[in-house]
């Protein structure tokens, strides 16, 4: 039995797991530039201790409705991807899981598009699914261009 | 791969490259020994090491071009340009092999009898057949991918010192032998770069020793060196006892030779060994020292500083927002620090500019037999440092750019010496700093551009119309060789026209925030200018506001900045959707930053200055909001899936912390598209229109060194002279009391220019609802003149230099001390903290 570690988080209800290896740190991502002409998910530049981050919003990735008004102050996910560093922009990280490897299943085949090609697998928890972002397709300009 | 055979690699390629320029010149001068001797040495090195790690296949051609090579050094072979070539093609192949040596780690699969067939030939003294040898394609190899500062001299001082013990002691003008001169400074040779290049070089001394038929004549000399070698090495490590069987087998031959005789000359030629001994030794004494030092960790070394700097800015910005000095001393300790630690840095990302020349001189050689045209390169300024990396970005650039002047630029001999001109053509090339820019000229003597066909492929092509093309200056219709699809080659040749024009040469140069321009003469030949930043790493930039957003904009672009808005003088009109701007009896397009950029909060904004930004032969105004304040910025790469918003090249971290965009002026000249087709004129314009307006008004003045400075009178609106003690000086800021207002006191140039005491002249400037003063040493004279700007400058706060009442005088650049006067105004009291001004970050 092998042991994997996931930071849990929160996207419009649905609870979500990346590995936590790839996650670097969790921050507020406060003082964002807009980057005028880009792509919608590209919530924009901020400055994270010297680092220029590109946050990106998971909703619109994943192609949900906006933040309803009035709630909490979002929080976001730093992951390096091809050297870049990108800030997953996301409504709450629940806790650090550790998670049997065994209990993992393939992602179900009738997954619209969007999701299936940035979902690498599914854990079934006793209350709910846990889904696991691969954050390289996630934040992968390619597969954001083919999104 | 083996450290020995990656060591032996980069070893390898800094001597070949030095090769290749050394065989040109040699080739022009074969009477120069000393080239000769530099070359035989370095082809040695290379077969001597390949021996030694078993690569078969390039010792044999090394072997084969070092023996050919050692007749000429006897004399016994005249050098021509056969022989030049056939050298030069074993070069490449030795270059190939090391390429593919590089890539797989192990010599590529190959044949290279052709080549050695027809260089043993020629050792031979038989007829050769060049066409028999298979030219190859040689890779290119990135400039310095490793850092080798001082280490390329050692081998150039090595033989030096060994040479002349030679002559003086064993080539004697009176041997009648004619082996012996050539062997025994081969002998000796040997001696003073094995002591200069370490143990591994070792073992083909030996071979070199053996090959040698003629070893019995040799010997007295051969025995002497081995005997500094033996003595030279006795104090080296214990490695040595790998060569040691090697010498004791040669032993037998030198031992019966006459112990007397030989020994005063070990004494003479011992002498210098020990002082050089060891290679290292003799690296410190001739060289500052120096450790290779890979670009990686140069490049993290940048990174690393460039943060730190960001931070101290952001420091300097929270402490001057607070009361409590107890930091202000240890924090502005601090700055100074970082600012020394950034150049320092900065300075081991300097290469000399010649790194990027080295192969030209081979190439005008190829070219010079190819084109048959007799064509001598002439390079000024090598030592010229500037950042590796752009370094590495000019060098397509220049090159093409060469090879330009030399197929295109200049006639043939026939043609030349028909015109009266020397027969020899020459291609200069000349790299010097100016401000924090690094011009590049590269001229020919040739016959300069043919205005008349650039004209007809002009229209030819679309590129023009006849109506447009007569109101054209020559130096209008020069520049098109930049537009891309022009290319004015009537045939192509091997060497250029390949489709390749000067379009993309500008566009690199452009990439990098250069600026290229030309100045051709027919007849006399064409003149290339190359301006481009020392460092990619920071720019200068001017922060501006649109649609409630800040960017940045490289300074290189703009070339002045005119305010606009209803009470101004500029105003900006409609034809159509279109914006443009009157300036100077010209029509300027306009594009609006907000708008352009889909930002929101643009629509309600008022314009209130048009930035005029020059890319290439284009010249437009961008309509900004507000101009903000001037910023030295560390440019930052956008993350890989920003990378298709073309008009942003970069982002930066201001000293307040936020993140600005970098904008693009080039892609946003291409977004705004269609509203730039109107061609736009030269830059000549404004000094033309500036001298149609005949005489103008003049203030003439001093302040700081240098010379005499004038402003047109008109944009001053009082003179006043004013008690030094009136002025009153706030953190290194000074002000004054006027008119019930506080007045900011600029200096002109980079140094104080307010005096400590007694009367303090200072030029008033007002703008809308603020007023400036300019601190100056004395007001001179008013003159009425005309104002020609002859020379640009590249100062800050100076349009350039023109003749003022038969002087030569510097025009003070009035719109860039009103920025720096706005800028001050923001930033006292009443706005204090401000974010949106900022120091400038670097100074």
């Amino acid at each position: 039995m092998s042991l994997r570690d996931y930071v849990t988080l929160r996207v419009g209800g649905q609870l979500f797991g990346v590995d936590a290896a790839r996650v670097h740190d969790v921050f507020h991502p406060r003082g964002l530039t807009p980057v005028p002409l880009s792509r919608g998910e590209i919530a924009g530049v901020l400055n994270l201790r010297g680092r220029i981050v590109t946050a990106i919003c998971a909703r619109r990735r994943l192609g949900l409705p906006p933040r309803p008004e009035g709630s909490p102050e979002p929080l976001a996910v730093g992951l390096e991807v091809h050297g870049d560093s990108y800030g997953l922009v996301i409504d709450s990280v629940d806790e650090v899981l550790k998670l049997d490897d065994e209990k993992f299943h393939a992602p179900p085949g009738n997954l619209p598009p969007r999701w299936a090609e940035i979902i690498v697998g599914v854990y079934q928890l006793e209350k709910e699914l846990l889904i696991v972002l691969e954050p390289q397709t996630l934040l992968d300009a390619a597969h954001l261009k083919a999104a | 791969m083996d450290d020995l055979i990656a060591e032996f690699l980069t070893e390898t390629a800094e001597s070949l490259e030095v090769v290749d320029a050394e065989l040109v010149r040699f080739e022009a001068n074969p009477s120069e020994r000393k080239t000769l001797d530099n070359i035989f040495r370095l082809v040695h090195t290379v077969k001597g090491t390949c021996g030694f790690l078993g690569l078969s296949r390039l010792e044999a051609v090394a072997h084969a071009g070092e023996t050919l090579l050692g007749r000429f050094r006897d004399g016994k072979l005249e050098v021509n340009a056969d022989a030049v070539t056939l050298v030069l093609h074993s070069i490449d192949r030795i270059k190939v092999i090391l390429a593919g040596l590089e890539g797989a780690g192990i010599e590529p699969e190959g044949d290279d009898h052709d080549l050695i067939a027809q260089l043993e030939a020629m050792a031979e003294g038989q007829a050769v057949d060049l066409t028999a040898v298979q030219a190859v394609e040689v890779p290119n190899r990135p400039i310095g991918s490793e850092i080798e500062p001082a280490e390329l001299n050692l081998p150039t001082t090595a033989p030096a010192t060994a040479a002349p013990n030679l002559k003086t002691g064993d080539v004697d003008p009176a041997t009648g032998r004619v082996l012996r001169p050539g062997e025994v400074s081969e002998a000796d040779l040997e001696a003073a770069f094995a002591a200069a290049s370490g143990p591994e070089d070792e073992p083909k001394h030996l071979k070199a020793g053996d090959v040698d038929p003629a070893t019995g004549r040799v010997l007295r000399p051969g025995e002497v060196s081995e005997a500094e070698l033996e003595a030279a090495f006795a104090a080296a490590e214990a490695e040595i006892d790998i060569s040691a069987p090697a010498p004791v087998a040669e032993a037998p031959k030198p031992a019966p030779a006459p112990a007397p005789a030989s020994a005063p000359v070990t004494k003479k030629e011992a002498e210098p060994l020990p002082a050089s001994m060891g290679g290292e030794d003799l690296t410190s004494l001739n060289n500052t020292q120096s450790i290779r030092v890979s670009v990686d960790v140069l490049e993290g070394l940048m990174t690393l500083v460039s943060e730190m700097v960001l931070t101290r800015n952001q420091l300097l910005q929270i402490s001057r927002t607070r009361e409590d000095s107890a930091f202000a001393t240890p924090l502005q300790r601090l700055s100074t620090l970082t600012g020394e630690l950034q150049d320092s840095v900065m300075k081991t990302r300097m290469q000399p500019i010649g790194a990027a020349w080295k192969k030209l001189p081979r190439l005008v050689r190829d070219l010079s037999h190819e084109l048959h045209k007799k064509i001598d390169l002439v390079m000024e300024g090598e030592g010229t440092e500037l950042d590796r990396q752009v370094l590495e970005l000019i060098r397509d650039p220049l090159t093409h750019m060469v090879r330009n002047s030399a197929d295109h630029g200049l006639e043939t001999t026939e043609e030349r010496i028909a015109l009266g001109k020397p027969a020899m053509g020459t291609i200069k090339l000349a790299a010097f700093h100016e401000g924090g820019y690094i011009v590049i000229r590269i001229s020919d003597n040739g016959k300069g551009l043919n205005t008349g066909r650039i004209r007809e492929k002009l229209v030819e092509k679309g590129l023009a119309t006849r109506l447009e093309l007569d109101t054209m200056s020559d130096q209008q219709v020069h520049r098109y060789i930049f537009a891309p699809g022009f290319s004015t080659a009537a045939k192509v040749t091997n060497l250029s026209g390949r489709g390749v024009g000067m379009d993309v040469v500008r566009t690199n140069i452009e990439q990098i925030g250069g600026q290229i321009d030309l100045v051709s003469v027919p007849g006399q030949g064409t003149t290339f200018t190359i301006k481009i930043p020392l460092t990619l790493a920071i720019v200068s930039a001017l922060i501006v506001g649109a649609g409630g957003q800040k960017f940045a904009v490289p300074q290189t672009s703009v070339m002045e900045l005119v305010r606009t808005g209803v009470t101004a003088e500029h105003k900006i009109e409609r034809i159509n959707e279109s914006l443009v701007l009157r300036l100077r009896e010209k029509l300027l397009p306009l594009v609006q930053l907000g708008p352009t950029l889909q930002l929101e909060g643009a629509k309600t904004e008022d314009p209130t200055f048009v930035m005029v930004i020059q890319v290439g032969e284009r010249r437009y105004g961008l309509v900004v909001n507000d101009v903000l304040d001037t910023e030295e910025i560390v440019v930052k790469p956008l993350a890989t899936v920003l990378r298709d918003v073309d008009v942003f090249s970069g982002a930066t971290i201001l000293g307040d912390g936020s993140v600005v965009l970098i904008l693009d002026p080039n892609a946003m000249s291409e977004r705004a598209g269609n509203m730039l087709e109107e061609k736009q004129a030269e830059e000549g314009e404004e000094t033309a229109d500036i001298t149609n307006d005949s005489r103008c008004a003049m203030l003439l003045f001093k302040a700081g060194s240098g010379a005499p400075k004038a402003v047109e009178l008109a944009h001053i609106t009082r003179l006043e002279h004013v008690e030094v003690v009136q002025i009153e000086r706030m953190d290194g800021r000074a002000a004054l009391q006027y008119r019930g207002k506080l007045m900011p006191i600029l200096n002109v140039g980079d140094f104080s220019t307010i005096k400590d005491e007694g009367i303090q002249p200072l030029l008033v400037f007002t703008g809308e609802g603020y007023a400036m003063g300019l601190a100056v040493d004395e007001i001179v004279d008013v003159v009425e003149d005309r104002l020609q700007i002859e020379l640009s400058a590249d100062r800050p706060g100076v349009r350039g230099t023109a003749v003022v009442a038969g002087r030569a005088c510097e025009i003070l650049d009035v719109d860039y001390y009103h920025l720096r006067g706005l800028a001050e105004h923001q930033r006292t009291p009443g706005s204090s903290g401000a974010a949106s001004i900022n120091e400038r970050a670097v100074a």
